[in-house]
């Protein structure tokens, strides 16, 4: 009944899809927030200045609401590989297995234990005991982040292994070509830098809420070294993050050449390639009514100079129905498209809000204008955005490719799921994650709006947000 | 011994790690509506595993990546065939967690009440459902030539698979009430105790009858000998309940979990996951990763447990004092600026006792 709707296929996908965009709202956050605060700790244990231990549980509450729902959106993602993805999970295991275990064992074991023993241990533990762990936690998410993308990068690029033609499977030859897969470096530098983007605009965003909101408050000298730190975050994460990903971009064009032609729609190789800031036509942009472009941008985010040759879709796809035999070989053209420009557009713009916020303190104009505490708070949401298009862009990209090259998606699908199972559990999943995404933005609304937790003497216990 | 063998040895350890430690955070869990009458004494059992709880659940998460490596074949076709209980521990799983820390952050009846659910929710519900799916491991399902599972979700749910639901289920729960009576002290302590004991004899058939079964549908030699330690275990754990040992009772609840995980991976050996037609069962030999990663993720387990289980034993070095509720139930105390948890503790060091 329901296989006469939708095959299995495309819900796995779409279950993948909202799973893995709405994990990943959480994931950034997670990784920055914890600098954040050990950042603050670290700044209360040198100065004992209790401003500093204010700010750091005020975003220590929010680092916590935001984990929760990370962590248990992880655990998601691990099965999901092995439910609606069996026959993926057969072909990749012998590689795919090992980065993802360790992540696990070296990465989630430290982040769970020293993330614990630093919400409950204020108490328990020495000043500097207490700061250590703190820091210890925002390691093991590097560790992860390391680990996933080892694993994701393989994906986009398999090196270190060899198809084993018997079992039809692939088998794992050289762990460190995995380890230091060029397509993992860029994508560590981007997503890492893209976290900081994400927390420097969430810190300066709510601080700069706060500012405008309680001006006379006693908070607000420490809600705008908030704000400046939050902004200058995410202005030199912001740079780091055009300057990773144009590299990403250069890697990508050699080793996913259809990427970067989808991305731009390019059907025809083009020397130079302009790049299109907007386009009217129809929707997979094999014709156009109208755009906008710049000269030579493509051949530059492509191939790293303005007169770089870009191939187009048709040449590729020629090429590629010669290598892997025929069969259709394009992405989704329009969510490429439009996936890209979104992701450096709403990057570039929560940047840019950013460096505006520094030119207004700079010219003792902030806290000021409500447009622009109004733009900071609306800008929280965009490297959010930017980050969930970026991903959309990457795998979507990829495709019909599961494993570029060697495996497609729709043979690594589990051959026994029937669709209404998986559209069931889409169901369970979307209602589920809607649910929590309204509870966990009201908390977020609401301890954010709190103000910083009252300054409590040496000693004393911590504010009743921490405990349960 | 083989490589496959020493990672199937691996996993089973995983899983008994995590049985053990998660075993007692559901136990605290399912036992908070009959525990904790009072706010103030929900607020110290969940108080009791706040700090550990998620690193406890890391070893599922661990135990899962692992088979992932080490048995590519198991994983894919123990994870797309138990596909709808392994989705409902998932939903469990994730509100339980939210429940944690999101219970304490808004101070309204009504929203500790709607979490308290959620936590008992994700408590019951995969304690129950490991033990269903362990149990059907073991009992072997219905797979194919190309190593799918062809049965339906009712297939799963057999008798022998529910008996090892509610073994599971009873363990976890006695297993938690002791760890209660061993982090509080007054009266939730002394009712943990009455509890540990009502659980504990109800535990005593379904896991005896469990490991007969076994012992009769898959039983080696090894595995009489485990099972029978199990029971010495559970029953030890009953007795020394009773004369107020409660460290060593939990010592015992544990041994028992950990024997009857060991009796079930000794009586599955050398399958991973048995095929109702034996041609297509799923072996250390036919699901196993190559030679090369299996020895990397060796060396890497070798090097690395270690650490983890000294960071995480100190963790519960570090909040091994015992929780004291203040006032008791029906008794006013001042609003919460004292907050709870670790704070209280804190405010409470001098009265807290330690042992």
């Amino acid at each position: 009944m329901v296989e006469d709707l939708v095959n299995a296929l495309d819900l796995a996908r779409w279950q993948f899809g909202i799973t893995t965009v709405y994990h990943f709202l959480f994931v950034p956050l997670t990784i920055g927030l914890a600098f954040v605060v050990a950042g603050l700790e670290t700044a209360w244990v040198r100065t004992w200045d209790p401003t500093y231990l204010r700010l750091t549980k005020f975003f220590g509450t929010l680092f916590v609401i935001n984990l929760a729902m990370g962590v248990v959106t992880g655990i998601v993602q691990e099965f999901q590989f092995g439910m609606n993805w069996s026959d993926y999970s057969r072909f990749v295991g012998d590689i795919f297995g090992a980065p993802l275990a360790m992540e696990g064992l070296l990465a989630f074991f430290l982040e769970s234990t020293f993330v614990g023993l630093w919400i409950f241990g204020w108490d328990r533990l020495s000043p500097r005991l207490h700061l250590a762990t703190i820091w210890i936690a925002a390691f093991g998410s590097l560790v992860s982040a390391f680990f996933i993308l080892a694993a994701n990068s393989w994906m986009q690029h398999p090196v270190g292994f060899s198809y084993n033609r018997a079992t039809h499977r692939a088998e794992l030859t050289d762990f460190g070509a995995v380890l230091t897969n060029s397509t993992m470096v860029v994508a560590v530098l981007h997503t890492v830098t893209a976290a900081f983007l994400t927390t420097g605009a969430f810190v300066a965003g709510i601080a700069s809420w706060q500012l405008w909101h309680r001006r006379d408050s006693a908070d607000a000298p420490a809600f705008r070294t908030a704000a400046k730190a939050g902004m200058w975050m995410a202005v030199v994460a912001g740079i780091a993050v055009a300057v990773s990903g144009h590299s990403q971009g250069v890697l990508m064009t050699t080793q996913q050449p259809m990427k970067m032609a989808a991305a731009e729609a390019l059907y025809h190789t083009e020397q130079p390639a302009s790049f299109s800031l907007f386009t009217i036509g129809t929707l997979d942009g094999s014709k156009e009514i109208w755009s906008l472009r710049v000269p030579g941008l493509l051949s530059f985010l492509a191939t790293g100079s303005f007169n770089g040759r870009v191939e187009g879709i048709y040449d590729l796809e020629a090429q590629y129905a010669q290598r892997f035999g025929p069969g259709d070989y394009r992405p989704v053209i329009p969510v490429t498209y439009w996936s890209y420009r979104l992701m450096i557009g709403l990057g570039l713009l929560a940047a840019i809000i950013s460096a505006i916020g520094l030119w207004l303190i700079r010219r003792g104009r902030y806290p000021g204008s409500r447009w622009f505490h109004r733009a900071a708070l609306a800008g929280i949401a965009l490297p959010l955005l930017a980050n969930s298009f970026g991903w959309i862009f990457t795998e979507m990209g990829r495709q019909p490719w599961v494993v570029w090259g060697q495996l497609r998606t729709a043979a690594g699908v589990s051959p026994s799921i029937g669709a209404a199972t998986v559209l069931t559990s889409m169901i369970v999943f979307t209602v589920i994650y809607g649910t929590l995404a309204v509870v966990g933005l009201y908390l977020m609304r609401r301890s954010a709006a709190a103000g910083l937790p009252i300054d409590e003497p040496e000693g004393a216990e911590r504010p009743p947000t921490f405990a349960y | 011994m083989d490589l496959q063998d020493l990672w199937f040895i691996a996993i089973a350890l995983l899983w008994t790690g995590y049985f053990f430690l998660e075993g007692f955070d559901f136990g605290v869990g399912t036992l908070l509506p009959v525990l904790g009458r009072a706010e103030d004494e929900r607020r110290a059992l969940l108080s009791t595993i706040g700090p550990v709880w998620d690193g406890n659940e890391v070893w599922l998460i661990v135990a899962a990546g692992a088979t992932f490596a080490s048995f590519p074949l198991w994983y894919a076709t123990m994870f797309s065939g138990f596909y709808l209980p392994l989705l409902v521990i998932l939903v469990a799983l994730i509100l339980r967690g939210v429940a944690f820390e999101y219970r304490g952050k808004v101070d309204s009846t009504r929203w500790r009440a709607n979490w308290d659910r959620a936590i008992l929710f994700g408590s019951v519900v995969p304690a129950v459902l490991w033990g269903v799916v362990f149990g059907n491991i073991i009992r072997g399902v219905p797979i194919n030539a190309d190593f799918n599972y062809t049965g339906g979700v009712r297939n799963l749910f057999n008798i022998y698979s529910l008996v090892g639901g509610l073994t599971t289920l009873t363990l976890f729960l006695q297993h938690g009430a002791l760890f209660i009576a061993l982090k509080t002290a007054g009266d939730v302590e002394v009712r943990a105790r009455q509890v540990a004991e009502r659980v504990g004899l109800a535990t005593v058939v379904p896991t005896a009858v469990f490991l007969v079964w076994t012992q009769v549908e898959r039983g080696k030699t090894a595995t009489a000998g485990t099972a029978l330690l199990a029971g010495t275990a559970l029953l030890g754990a009953l007795v020394l309940n009773r004369v107020g040992r409660e460290r060593w009772a939990f010592a015992l609840s544990g041994a028992t979990i950990a024997l009857v995980t060991a009796t079930l991976f000794v009586a599955l050996y050398p399958d991973v996951l048995p095929s109702t037609n034996s041609a297509y069962s799923l072996t250390v030999d036919n699901a196993r990763s190559t030679d090369y990663p299996l020895t990397i993720m060796t060396w890497v387990a070798v090097i690395f447990l270690p650490v983890v289980l000294a960071y995480q034993a100190w963790t519960y070095w570090v909040f091994r004092q015992r929780i004291t509720v203040p006032g008791g139930p029906g008794q006013e105390r001042p609003p919460p600026k004292a907050g709870a948890g670790a704070g209280q503790r804190g405010r409470r060091r001098g009265t807290a006792r330690t042992r």
